[in-house]
């Protein structure tokens, strides 16, 4: 490590104060503290001190977000290594085709390293392009508005791939990330000064501008020509008959289905949220309000039931597991800069999403999947109740001691 | 002289009715995914702002203030009504798709603004240039908008092919979001952010 550390020094004085390089200071500093613990120290004497600052917090997301990423990549492969055995399909087509044939681990649908390598080429290039992309802008916004790069954006460029079918086109993943990252996140000011979760705005600006490449049958197996929808899809149109016909409960816990590649898993989300909760990153205010809001409204629409809308018929705990609700829950509800600060605001906030997000699958016929936009609504909601929370607080205190 | 460049000149960019006062939104969002219904509602909205602002300042000293409001609005109606009237007969199908927002000039905040607080206190004709000047600041947003929307949302310009779309054989695919009208939001949002670099007076100081 002794040579780079050399090699930053040396550096430094070309971006130092009135020279040459002064510009593009963010750069150096991201790379310069990438590797090394930042050298300054506070000078004044009183300042908060927290064992975890905020690259360890982030780091703690992505450590947490490993088991979503692994299933993320078994269950493409899986997915479409099933469909092609189902279809008589042997060759991938195109360059993907290329690279499993000369590792030759094959298309076998119950070789796990085979769909581990399959789902990772997908994965992996729209991993690719989202950080590249994403990272410029970051770059551009740091140098033009001279404030740090920091690392925010490692969180957002892995939950954005997560949220994404596999087949979706590269150029759509740069277009999204550049949504998000500009103007779900960096008009407002940068990280921390966001009030949406920048990998759901992305996401949304992508549902509603290709609404092809990201909903319906035809996305979320890769493969050409297969179709098939997603549970919660199935659900919408058949009810729970049609479900359970094709979907054990711990199949879909476990996470075998079709879906987002990121969102199928509800045992990796699970693990994540352990992990989440033993680092102390996310809050469990959130997470417990929003599931408690979604049992409460989803178990009140199956005790109601209803002859025309085959939503009804879904029981409570099966929408934890199907669609993305899980991985919202786990990793997007609990974003700590676009939720709501204030301890009872918290539990509001989560407790609205949670509802909303089976509202939005049970009585709304256009989304069968409503987790994104009930997140998304939450966020723009949670300034407003953390002003009344903080209102209601000095009102009690005042009538106190008046 | 200078008063005429004022009125006529600064609503354009300087005191944009849209991207500085933010007024008038509720059309932007409505009209502007085709630009030949923009373009339309541009031509009514100038119509309309221009000789409601001669009318009313050629009365404004004999209007007793309590009823004012009462009277601008009677002015305004009559010549929405004008109006719409002459695209029903003269332009039925654009007519038709802009629906009620023809009607809806009415409570378009701009009009009843500029007659409320600049033809109430001027002159006929510094108050007719202002409200020329605001129907062209409010038209110029609403281009801006509607050129985005129609290239990008659907390919076209005025309803010529500019982009072949990927559904009818084309490269370009389509962008749903444009045909929203939220995206209209996005895009004043892009508008100010462009107006606030250049004209750097119009930031407000952090305090």
């Amino acid at each position: 490590m002794k040579p780079l550390r050399y090699i930053l020094d040396r550096l430094e004085p070309y971006f130092a104060k009135g020279n040459k390089l002064e510009k593009l200071y963010p750069v150096y500093e991201v790379i310069d503290t990438f590797f090394y613990t930042p050298g300054g120290t506070a000078e004044e004497p009183c300042h908060v001190r927290d064992a975890i600052d905020f690259k360890r917090m982030m780091s703690a997301v992505l450590v947490a977000l490993i088991p979503c990423v692994v299933m993320a990549m078994y269950n493409t492969g899986l997915q479409a290594n099933t469909a092609m055995a189902e279809m008589g399909i042997s060759e991938v087509p195109g360059w993907r085709g290329m690279v499993l044939s000369w590792t030759g681990v094959g298309c076998d649908a119950s070789n796990v390293w085979a769909d581990l390598l399959h789902g990772a080429l997908y994965f992996v290039p729209i991993y690719i392009v989202c950080m590249v992309v994403g990272i410029l802008w970051e770059m551009l916004f740091a140098v033009v508005r001279n404030h740090e790069i920091n690392e925010g954006f490692f969180v957002t460029g892995l939950l954005f791939p997560l949220t994404l079918p596999a087949t979706i086109p590269l150029w759509q993943v740069a277009v999204g990330i550049t949504f998000g990252v500009v103007l779900g996140k960096e008009v407002f000011g940068g990280t921390g000064r966001n009030f949406l979760n920048p990998a759901l705005t992305a996401r949304a600006f992508l549902f509603f501008a290709y609404p092809a490449q990201i909903s319906g049958d035809a996305v979320w197996t890769a493969v050409d020509g297969f179709s098939g929808a997603t549970a919660l899809g199935v659900a919408a149109g058949g009810g729970m008959a049609a479900v359970t016909e094709q979907l054990s409960w711990l199949q879909a816990f476990v996470g075998t289905m079709q879906g987002s590649m990121g969102e199928t898993s509800t045992a990796a989300c699970l693990i994540g949220a352990v992990l989440l909760l033993l680092f102390g990153v996310a809050s469990w205010r959130i997470m417990a309000s929003m599931l408690i809001g979604a049992m409460a409204l989803a178990g009140l629409f199956f005790a109601a039931g209803s002859t025309t809308n085959p939503m009804f018929t879904m029981p409570p705990h099966w929408h934890l597991v199907l669609g993305g609700f899980a991985f919202g829950l786990v990793f997007m509800a609990t974003d700590p800069v676009s939720a709501s600060m204030t301890n009872l605001g918290q539990y509001i906030y989560g407790g609205l999403i949670g509802a909303m997000v089976i509202l939005v699958r049970v009585v709304n016929p256009a989304f069968p999947e409503g987790t994104m936009l009930a997140i998304l609504f939450g966020n723009v909601f949670a300034p407003l109740i953390d002003y009344y929370v903080v209102r209601a607080n000095i009102k009690r205190r005042a009538l106190r001691h008046a | 002289m200078s008063k005429v460049k004022e009125a006529l000149f600064d609503p354009i960019f300087k005191n944009n009715p849209i991207a500085v006062q933010v007024l008038g939104i509720c059309s932007v969002l409505a009209v502007t995914s085709k630009l030949e219904t923009t373009v339309t509602m541009c031509l009514a909205v100038i119509f309309v702002v221009t000789l409601s602002n001669l009318s009313i300042s050629l009365i404004r000293n004999h209007i007793p203030s309590s009823i004012r409001m009462i009277v601008q609005m009677t002015i305004i109606a009559s010549l929405v009504i004008l109006v719409d009237q002459f695209l029903k007969a003269y332009a039925y199908e654009i007519s038709k798709q802009l629906s009620v927002f023809v009607g809806l000039i009415i409570t378009n905040c701009i009009i009843m603004g500029r007659a409320e607080a600049y033809a109430m206190k001027n002159g006929p004709w510094l108050s007719m240039l202002d409200g020329l000047g605001n129907g062209i600041g409010y038209s110029i947003v609403l281009l801006a908008v509607g050129f985005v929307r129609e290239l990008l949302g659907s390919g076209k310009l005025l309803g010529y092919v500019v982009l072949p779309l990927t559904i009818d054989g084309g490269w370009y695919p389509a962008n749903g979001l444009l045909l929203l009208s939220p995206s209209a939001f996005f895009l004043i949002g892009f508008f100010i952010w462009g107006l606030r670099t250049w004209k750097t007076e119009l930031v407000e100081k952090e305090n």
